[in-house]
């Protein structure tokens, strides 16, 4: 016991990474006692939360014990095995909520696109670091085949949330690759011209009235645009300080909807006010900058990437769930990471926490 | 191999440089987008604060409004007229019972609900929120309500419901001076907007549609309170925050004597007729009776189509307010006005002596006006002629004086308009004139159209309302009052009686010529109706002949017969030295007014003047 106080590296040893745990386990404390309101104070509901985060931590520890090198020599493989999933769904998927995402493994139910969420950025790092950086546009082409198929495959499904996550990891690594500022432009520019394409052709009617709705939710306010203008009540009437925890009407009266997952932000935003909302943001631009720092001082090329674009993911996520539900973006579905009640995103997201642990506490066995 | 020598090519130092500069740009982007985010929510949280705090009370309180309860109706002596009963109803909240076929099966074992009834409450639960309760069935007895509280522990979720409902305690006996309350309807809606009311209304479901009802409504609604409830978004209230009482109506004492109202009812008998009784000191009315009546009640919790249907189309015409409605000749009880005019405007003196051979011709004219009296009375004075009723003497009267002249005399006695009694349902009845001949008929005004008004026929009509009061004014020797129902509202702590409407008096030439009239009156009733009463009293009784009746009935060949015959009138009076009450009897087709009227007048003094003297009034 005495022996670990004063082994500076016994998190080393662990391979765990202290201050991004701590800025970890301090969400998820936050999030249970957001869990706890939301859902009403139901008991039952926090404790499986906390036995999906006690799962999380040890699928993340285990993780971590791997070295990236397995990951990196694995990527490829795994990454096909995910597409062949993804095209398994789309022929023999069930119909869920109207979209088509989940295998029926016969044990259990199963979301390749949470395998592919993890697989694609790894295959994407491993593919650019093979090549010496920044890439050249001959592998930018490949870097694009491999990112369109599970996209694509994705979107079609449809989830627009994943898809979106899914394409912007490996945007991420392309990005971080140091892709010329040109390429950058062209690509931009080229999904501002895309836009019009992807509205007449591409998206499905409901996600249209997502967009719709977001513009003017009022235009609809019992059907479409419910869901943006309570939370956005919720969360304005929070003001400064917030009603209090356990005390928002808004989510205690259940007048938001999905409050305990896609818009626990909103409950935030209600129970603790503009200061708890900002104290979030706060935490998560912790752990970015914790993601961030890991990425810059890993060794190789691969590592530097895969930690990079996790870091940035995570960030995706964070953005485009508090943006939906202040209803600065249309409604997807992602959850806010970590803290909303719910199981396979936990678990991908700590999953890519294990690897970003893996790369730091790994540094000096891949080096030597 | 070409791989490996690729990866020979990498320049690690550049690369992770590369990498930082990247990572460090991202990180700013990072930043700003989270400082986006914050800007936004001190958008919403700040700036927008008070919107959507508005917003969020809006969604979550829901204000409910309280009905106020109604005033209660009293009459003078403070004898209760019409309350609010409590009606029991039995309800069920749908998600407090499980097995609803079997509990409603259960309960009728109880309180008799029919397999209709329960079919139908089980249908209308589809389209009803399980938590709030359901009516299953309406208006149970006392009987019924013990013996479901006896049992309510068997059944959960369902419960016994009171509310208040308007009660008429003497039921058909006031009807027509009370009125009754009814459910408010699009009208009602539509009046009680306009005036700004509507809001006050809330939580009401009845108003008074009728009478005193109608009339005083806004004395006798009071104003609602409200509970603010804190609901989810189903709507079901988690708790209430604020609760403010309503303001209970006021209750109004009336100037009717419930027992002299009761008497005119029986004395009516179910006939067609009405009596109106007048306290001549301040224009209360003692007595508002018209014959036949129904029960208020009925319409109170809604009548049925079939029964209101019947109400309609009787021949017998109950829904009529006939004491301020029903418009008759006055016949021979105006005559003492009438000699009242001749009199005062000197075209008579009470030396004038006629000779009455039983019938009055215009000078020149071949046509006989008949008197009641075939062979005539003989020598008349003025004295005589109102004792005996002499026809020949007012047709004779009425000539020398003109049409208008009487019209313009009649008109402060409130003949031909409407008394301004605090009931809407009134009629003003006609007091003729070559005007309104002209303006009605369009037609010139002929001699023998005043012979008839003379003897208070042809186009004269008038209500028993406007009988009583202008008998009233009479015995008050030009005293005048608008006649009112109301005489005080009820405060928190004391009765605050409502100012008397005193109208100018009608002054004569000559104020002996009052006393004339009323001797002459007191004469014929002492003369025989009165010839033993313990009290003194003046009369004057009227038989008018029937062309139509007094509303635009159908003419029925059925009826036709009785329709014609003719209406009896009375007007009443005592004591004599100071009038304590007036009565006005208006019995229809039932023949002679002497005979028929005079005992209804008669016995209803000797019910408020015999009571009196054993029981005195302050």
């Amino acid at each position: 016991m005495s022996s670990q106080n004063h082994d500076p590296n016994i998190w080393q040893r662990l391979h765990l990474d202290l201050p991004l745990l701590l800025g970890i386990l301090s969400l998820m404390l936050f999030g249970l006692f957001v869990i706890y309101s939301a859902g009403g104070e139901d008991l039952a509901l926090l404790e499986r939360q906390l036995v999906r985060m006690g799962l999380s931590l040890a699928i993340m520890f285990i993780v971590a014990q791997i070295n990236p090198e397995v990951f990196r020599r694995w990527a490829f493989p795994i990454y096909l095995a995910g597409i062949a999933l993804l095209l398994g769904v789309h022929f023999f998927g069930e119909i869920n909520k109207g979209a088509q995402r989940w295998l029926n493994l016969g044990f259990m139910e199963f979301q390749p696109s949470e395998l592919i969420k993890l697989a694609f950025p790894i295959t994407m790092a491993w593919y650019i670091s093979k090549y010496p950086l920044p890439p050249k546009k001959r592998y930018l082409a490949g870097a694009g085949v491999l990112l369109l198929i599970p996209t694509l495959l994705i979107a079609k499904q449809p989830d627009l949330g994943t898809s979106i996550l899914v394409a912007a990891s490996g945007i991420f690594v392309l990005f971080l690759s140091g892709m010329s500022w040109a390429i950058v432009g062209t690509f931009v520019g080229g999904i501002l011209a895309m836009l019009p394409v992807l509205w007449f052709f591409l998206m499905h009617d409901y996600q249209k009235t997502r967009v719709l709705t977001l513009l003017d939710p009022e235009k609809d306010p019992l059907g479409a645009g419910y869901h943006i203008i309570q939370s956005k009540i919720a969360i304005g009437s929070g003001g400064p300080w917030g009603k209090g925890w356990l005390d928002g009407t808004q989510s205690q009266l259940e007048f938001l909807p999905e409050r305990h997952t896609d818009f626990i932000f909103a409950v935030i935003g209600e129970e603790f006010g503009l200061i708890g909302s900002a104290l979030l943001l706060i935490m998560y631009l912790f752990v970015i900058g914790r993601g961030l720092v890991i990425a810059s001082q890993a060794q190789t090329s691969f590592a530097r990437l895969l930690a990079g674009s996790i870091t940035l993911t995570f960030f995706v996520y964070i953005f485009v769930n508090i943006g939906m539900v202040s209803g600065l973006l249309p409604v997807v579905g992602v959850p806010l990471p970590l803290i909303s009640y719910g199981g396979t995103s936990m678990l991908t997201l700590m999953t890519g926490f294990g690897i970003l642990m893996s790369i730091h506490t790994h540094r000096r066995f891949v080096d030597r | 191999m070409p791989p490996r020598k690729r990866i020979t090519m990498h320049d690690h130092a550049a690369e992770a440089s590369l990498f930082k500069r990247r990572a460090l740009f991202t990180f700013a982007c990072v930043v700003i987008l989270l400082s986006i985010l914050l800007a936004n929510l001190y958008h919403l949280q700040i700036i927008s604060y008070k919107d959507y705090a508005t917003r969020s009370n809006d969604n979550r309180i829901r204000v409910v409004p309280v009905a106020p309860s109604r005033g209660l109706i009293y009459d003078r002596h403070g004898k209760l007229l019409a309350e609010n009963r409590p009606f029991f109803s039995l309800e069920l909240i749908p998600e407090k019972v499980k097995d609803i076929p079997k509990i409603l099966k259960e309960l009728s074992q109880i309180i008799p609900i029919t397999a209709d009834e329960q079919q139908d409450f089980i249908a209308s639960l589809k389209h009803h929120r399980r938590f709030k309760p359901l009516t299953l069935k309406n208006r149970l007895t006392e009987e019924q309500v013990a013996l479901f509280s006896v049992n309510q522990h068997k059944f959960p979720g369902v419960a016994v419901v009171a509310g208040l409902k308007r009660h008429y305690l003497y039921n058909g006996l006031i009807t027509h001076a009370l009125g009754y309350v009814g459910r408010i309807n699009d009208r009602d809606q539509a009046r009680l907007r306009r005036s700004e009311q509507w809001k006050n209304y809330a939580a009401t479901k009845d108003i008074g549609k009728l009478g005193i009802e109608k009339f005083y409504e806004s004395l006798l609604h009071g104003k609602p309170g409200h509970l603010e409830e804190e609901v989810n978004n189903r709507g079901r209230t988690i708790r209430t925050l604020k609760s403010v009482a309503p303001q209970p109506g006021q209750d109004i004492y009336l100037t009717l004597d419930l027992d002299l109202q009761r008497k005119a009812m029986e004395l009516l008998n179910g006939r067609r007729g009405s009596v109106v009784a007048i306290d001549p000191r301040d224009g209360g009315i003692l007595a508002l009776a018209s014959s036949p009546t129904y029960d208020p009640n009925l319409f109170v919790h809604g009548i049925s189509s079939k029964a209101y249907n019947k109400l309609l189309n009787s021949k017998s015409r109950p829904l009529i307010n006939r004491a301020t409605q029903g418009q008759y000749a006055p016949a021979s009880t105006v005559k003492p006005h009438l000699a009242l005019l001749g009199l005062d405007e000197k075209i008579i003196t009470t030396k004038t002596r006629i000779w009455d051979p039983g019938f009055w011709q215009i000078p020149g004219v071949a046509r006989k006006y008949r008197d009641w009296k075939r062979w005539g009375h003989g020598w008349v004075d003025v004295r005589d002629a109102l004792i005996h009723s002499c026809d020949t003497f007012f047709y004779d009267l009425a000539y020398n004086t003109g049409v208008n002249k009487i019209a313009q005399f009649m008109e402060p006695f409130g003949f031909g308009k409407r008394t301004g009694i605090d009931i809407f349902e009134e009629s003003a009845g006609i007091m003729p004139s070559k005007d309104w001949k002209r303006l009605r008929y369009n037609q010139p005004w002929y001699i023998g159209d005043t012979i008839s008004v003379g003897i208070g026929q042809g186009y004269w009509t008038t209500t028993p309302l406007q009988l009583a009061n202008a008998a009233a004014i009479l015995a008050n020797k030009g005293r005048r009052f608008t006649p009112h129902l109301l005489k005080s509202i009820k405060n928190s702590t004391s009765k605050i009686d409502t100012p008397i409407d005193e109208l100018a008096p009608i002054e004569l030439n000559d104020p002996q010529n009052w006393n004339i009239v009323n001797e002459a009156m007191r004469d014929t009733a002492h003369k025989k109706r009165f010839k033993d009463s313990p009290y003194t009293a003046a009369m004057k009784t009227g038989t008018a002949q029937v062309i139509s009746v007094a509303q635009n009935t159908r003419y029925d060949a059925d009826a036709i017969a009785e329709h014609f015959r003719d209406n009896a009138l009375t007007i009443a009076y005592a004591p004599f030295e100071n009038p304590r009450i007036v009565v006005a009897v208006v019995l229809e087709n039932a023949g002679w007014g002497g005979a028929n009227a005079g005992p209804v007048a008669k016995a209803l003094l000797d019910e408020y003047m015999l009571r009196d003297t054993l029981e005195p009034l302050q």
